[in-house]
This record gives structure tokens, sequence and C-alpha cells, in this order.
């Protein structure tokens, strides 16, 4: 029988098996930030051991530091970011630290450094690892136990999840991008959907996706409870990854492709679950409610708790974002637009809120937060900063920012958001923040008009 | 990690689905460096309602949170297993975990029991009707007791074993070093470096 991307990737890695044991898994690359770093080290300080793979690990400032320009002035913030350069510097692993152009989002460097490669795995004390499946490599969070795991051995012990194809037909229609396609199929498996799989996209809308659109469904993986989500490499993954500093060159690369080449999913691979979405149906999707499958179709209104499949949790979420079931999605008022963070903080969702907002002037409070200093710079020497100035946003140095409540930059209490981040849980942008989740060019319009908008109404405005 | 056999104690019912991680421990916290102290942060935002379940006296002391589905979801934070565990928490029983947390949960002793939907809501019914009653989860047997019930469930042998020997994982990994070393000299070549 043949086997899938993911099952060939899993084999691939395989130091030892053992009956009644999980796996022991080689680590390709293990990414790692300030915040689930800093009690691993110290468990290896305790031990007497040192970091196995120094050369396989590398380092970034993220989560708490300051989109504006200045040193962190949080005091416990800054002993966090110290803490993770001592380490560092102690253990000798690569860091890029705040002011860095190699600096960002964990899960935005990897790729961008063409660190993130076909067929590897990938871990960072981080769920929003599945990122970088996009390009067919197993990559998946771990907490800080599983990070002092991996810094002392660079194996990490784990059973192999069951696997599940979301095969999405069709193409998805002008207007629909790739993060409203990742809602709408949290909207339909559930947070809980993926539990104990690996997800493989699949499907013509699919291959059609750039790889920053792919890396955008891929790193929503987790919010459907799956810890890892892959896509099968492609010219477009090639084409992405040729050329950038840690990609392969000469005649590696020509192995390298060869070998990626072979990883697909065989044809007669048999899935343990398969998932069928139509994309040429879907529309501009946002979420209501308090976790990311409470999500509906813009063009929608906020449901009644009776509707939904978990009627009590859906009555919390309304009560706590101050909804009434009946309101149209395009009435609800928003005080905060934010684009950024590893789901679209990328270019091309920098280049999609740019368009929207050319010529235009936003009405609400607008963050928009490159996910690196690389990215910063590419935008800026397309001049896509200005257009941003112009319309009244405010332009960010990197970093999470508001995609969680870490750094200075958060929403007061009742203050609403419409975020193209990942997370729509009670509090993640600061505490009693109620936060929409949309796509860059949704949150661009919904800035322009103070109402969650699809770009598609505004020219109608014209 | 601190072994777990058995453990006898009181049941807390928190009758929410998907108790995401920032409920559990949110993002402020998570700046500490220590692994001490995050028993003040858990369910930080919920504990400011006096009447949320943790604050209500009957239920001071107990150590078994009776959760709705999908407890542990979101963030990859171990600091939410801390924080339930310097609470004071030994077990977490519902439907469905998010896969990291239990993970990171049997990483630290910290029990996470997978239980049918019927079974958890009985005994939070029971929870309820008697703050006192006394639940055993017993790990050995692969079994929650109490008031006269009993409910087995699934762990895997090797995790189980584990947590009932209380042993480090990386000391496991380490006795395969040899094993390591050879898989690191096939590894392909192209394969990239972060120096
Ligand atoms: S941008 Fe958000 S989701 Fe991504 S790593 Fe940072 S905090 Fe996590």
């Amino acid at each position: 029988m043949g086997r899938t991307l993911a099952e060939k990737v899993w084999e691939q890695h395989v130091v030892r098996r053992a009956e009644g044991e999980p796996d022991l898994l080689y680590i390709d690359l293990h990414l790692v930030h300030e915040v689930t770093s800093p009690q691993a080290f110290d468990g290896l300080r305790m031990a007497g051991r040192g970091v196995r793979r120094p050369d396989l690990t590398i380092a970034t400032e993220d989560h708490n530091v300051p989109t504006v320009l200045g040193p962190i002035t949080d005091p416990v913030s800054k002993t966090q970011v110290e803490t993770l350069r001592k380490n560092c510097a102690e253990f000798g692993v690569r860091l890029h630290p705040m002011g860095d152009a190699g600096q960002g989002v964990v899960h935005i460097i990897g790729p961008q450094f063409g660190l993130t490669q076909p067929g590897m795995t990938i871990v960072c004390g981080d769920s929003h690892t599945s990122t970088h499946g996009a390009f067919g490599a197993i990559a998946f969070g771990i907490g800080t136990s599983e990070v002092e795991h991996v810094l002392a051995t660079q194996t990490l012990p784990a059973y192999r999840p069951k696997t599940m194809a979301i095969e999405v037909s069709g193409e998805l229609p002008v207007g629909v991008t790739a993060k409203d396609l990742i809602l709408a199929i949290i909207a339909k498996i559930g947070t809980g959907g993926g539990q104990g799989y690996i997800v493989e996209y699949r499907g013509e809308a699919i291959r059609k996706l750039s790889m920053e659109g792919r890396m955008t469904v891929c790193n929503m993986s987790i919010e459907a409870g799956a810890r890892a989500g892959l896509i099968a490499p492609d010219e477009t993954t090639f084409a992405y990854l040729k050329g950038r500093p840690h990609a392969p060159a000469g005649e590696r690369w020509d192995a390298a492709v060869a070998y990626w080449k072979s990883l697909a999913t065989d044809e007669d691979a048999v899935f343990d679950t398969v998932v069928e979405i139509d994309a040429s149906t879907l529309t501009p999707f946002v979420t209501w409610g308090t976790n990311p499958g409470q999500g509906a179709p813009l063009g929608g209104a906020v449901p009644a708790p009776e509707e939904t499949g978990d009627p009590a949790a859906a009555r919390r979420a309304l009560e706590y974002m101050d909804l009434t079931p009946g309101t149209p999605l395009r009435e609800i008022q928003v005080d905060t637009v934010f684009v950024g963070s590893c789901t679209n903080g990328r270019l091309e969702d920098l280049r999609a809120a740019a368009e929207v907002l050319r010529g235009r002037r936003v009405v609400t409070r607008t963050l928009i937060v490159p996910g690196s200093m690389l990215v910063k710079l590419q935008a800026e020497q397309e001049g896509l900063h200005e257009v941003f100035k112009a319309a009244g946003a405010e332009w960010r140095e990197a970093g999470c920012s508001m995609c969680l409540g870490m750094n200075p930059d958060t929403l007061a209490p009742g203050e609403r958001s419409a975020s193209t981040s990942n997370r729509n849980f009670e509090g993640r942008q600061g505490k009693g923040g109620r936060t929409h989740l949309v796509s860059p060019a949704v949150a661009a319009a919904t800035a322009v008009t103070g109402k969650l908008t699809a770009p598609a109404d505004l020219a109608q405005e014209i | 990690m601190e072994a777990f056999t058995t453990h006898t104690g009181r049941a807390v019912p928190l009758r929410r689905s998907n108790v995401d991680t920032d409920q559990i421990i949110p993002a402020v916290w998570l700046k500490q460096v220590s692994r001490t102290g995050f028993e003040k942060g858990l369910f930080s935002a919920w504990r400011e309602d006096p009447e949320f379940i943790l604050n209500q006296p009957a239920y001071q002391g107990a150590s078994i949170l009776v959760s709705g589905p999908d407890f542990g979801t979101g963030s990859s934070r171990e600091h939410a297993v801390w924080a339930l565990q310097q609470y004071g928490f030994r077990v977490v029983i519902a439907e469905r975990f998010g896969d990291i947390f239990r993970n990171n949960a049997t990483k630290m002793g910290l029990l996470p029991v997978v239980l049918p939907a019927g079974t958890v809501e009985a005994l939070q019914t029971a929870a309820e009707a008697d703050p006192e009653l006394e639940v055993t989860v017993d790990l050995g047997e692969r079994q929650v007791r109490w008031g006269g019930e009993s409910a087995g469930f699934e762990i895997d042998d090797y995790t189980r074993w584990r947590l009932m020997e209380g042993l480090d994982d990386i000391g496991l990994t380490l006795r395969n070093a040899d094993d390591i070393a050879a898989y690191e000299n096939g590894r392909q070549p192209w394969l990239p470096t972060t120096v």
C-alpha cells in the first residue's frame, strides 16, 4: 500500500522504534523564543547537560517585544528577553535579537531564511509551529519539557498521529483568501476535529495557493486541534525556496528537489479520515465567538446559540462578545484593526491590506505589524508603508504584537478588534478584549468603515 | 517528575467546553522565567468572579478537575500544566484534550483522564451534589471510582509506566545516544544548519 506524505516524512526520521514504545524521532530544526525556553535551559543547567546540536537550533525574540522603537520598558518582559540572550550565549545558540535584521516572529523567520524545507521535522515551543508544514515538513508545537528534551537530545519520543486529508476542490472565488478558507475549515470540523491527526491539505484550491497562503492555512491547523498540518511540496515550493540563504545550492539543490518530489502522497495511500470542502462556494469568513470554530460568512448574522453545535458555549461567547443573535455581521462596529502575526504578517498579507487602503482613510486605530524585519524592509522597498501611513494607519516594527497580550500592543477591556491573527479566545489580545478573526483584506476594509467589511463592499460605495 | 500511582481527592466540576490555555493561564503570566508561582495565574480572569466554581468554599482543596470537552486547546504553554499542579490539581478529567496540553501534562505528572461525555457528566453531577465526594483515580487499574460507581479509562502502557515510575524522559532517551549518533551520520547532506 502506498504511503502518505506525513508517513514518508515520519519514517525518514525514526531513530529508534521498539514494541510498546513511542518512536524516537529526529528533529531537523528547533526554533526557540523567549517565552517557552527559560525553564528548559534551566533544566539543562541543573542536570549538567548541553545543547546537542546548536547548529540545528535558532532563536529569536518576538512575543514580548514592543513594536515601537526603543527598549522594553516592562521589567518582567525585559528579564525574559535578557534571559534568552544569556542562555543563547551560554549554550552557543544563534539568536536574532530585537533590532537585528533577521529578527521576527519565529514562524516567519524560518521560511524566509530557507531553513524550513520539505521533508524536515521542525519543532518549537509554540503551537503555531504547524505553519512550517506548508513546505511539506512535519512541524508541531511542543511544551517546555519537550523543548528541554530536544535541546538535550535533538530527538523527541512521539506516537505517529493518525492521518487526515482535507480535500479542497474547486477554486477560491476572487476576494476569498487562504484565511477565509482555513476559518471555514475550522468552523466545519470544529476546534477538536483534528485532535490526534496530522492534516494534509490537498486539492486544486490548495495547489493554487502561494507559499504565503499555504502558510496561513497550515498555521491555523492547531485551531482545529491538529498539532500539524502539511502540504505536498511542488513547483511553488521550490520556486519560493530557491536562492534563500539556507536553501541547498548547486548539485545539492538538484538532489534535494528530486527527493522532495518523491514525498507526495502515493495515489493508493489511504488516510484515516477524509474531509471534503468545495472552495468555489466560499465567501469572506469571520468569527463571532471566542474560539476559532465559532465563525460564519461575513454576509451572515450572529447565530442564535441553539443553532450552533454547542449552545452553552455559544451563549457564553455571545455574552463575552456582547453580541445579539440575528445582528448582521456587517453591522458589528470595531475599535481596532490589527494586521500582522505569524498567520498574516507576511509580505503578501501586507500587500493585500495596502491594496485596500490605497487612497482611503482609516477610521479605527489600525496597527500594521510586519512579521519580521525582512518583511518590513521589503514592504518599505515597495512603498507599502507610505500607503499605510497616508491612510492613517500605524506602521510598526516586527513582533507578535497584538496577537497576544504579552507586549504593549493590547486591547482595553471591552474594546473590539478585527484581527488577522489566529485566536479569538477570551482575553487573548488583552484582558476583556473582544476579537473577530478576519483576513488582511477584510481587516483593511473594516478599518475604512469601522464595521466588519469586505473590500467588495467598499467598491460599491465609491 | 513526580510519580503518579493512585490519587484520592475531591472533585470540582468545571462545566465549560473549550477551556483553552489562554483561560487556564493568560499570557501576561508567561513572562516569568522561573517554574514556580503560576498558581496565582490559574484561571485568573474567571477567578475574579466570586461565583466562579473555584472560588466556592465547598471546593477548596479539591484536587481533581472535571471539565467539559476540549480542555487545554490552544497554545503550547506548559505553564498551564504548572499552574494547575501548583494550585493543587493532580488529575484533569474530560472527554477530549488538546494534544499538546495532554502531552505536557504527562511529562509533568499531571494525569489527563479521558472519559466518555456521559461519564464526565455523571461525575460532575455527583460532585455538585456532594462537594465532599471522594474520587479515586487509579492509574495502575486504569480506573476512576467514586461513591460506588467506577469507570475505566485508556492510557497507553508506555506513558502509564513512565508516570507510575516518575521517569525523566531525557534520561530515558540518552540511553539511546548511540542510535542518535548513528542516525546523524546518515542524514541527507543538503539539510540546513543555522550557523
Ligand atoms: S504571532 Fe501570535 S501566534 Fe504567532 S508566534 Fe506570535 S503570539 Fe504566537
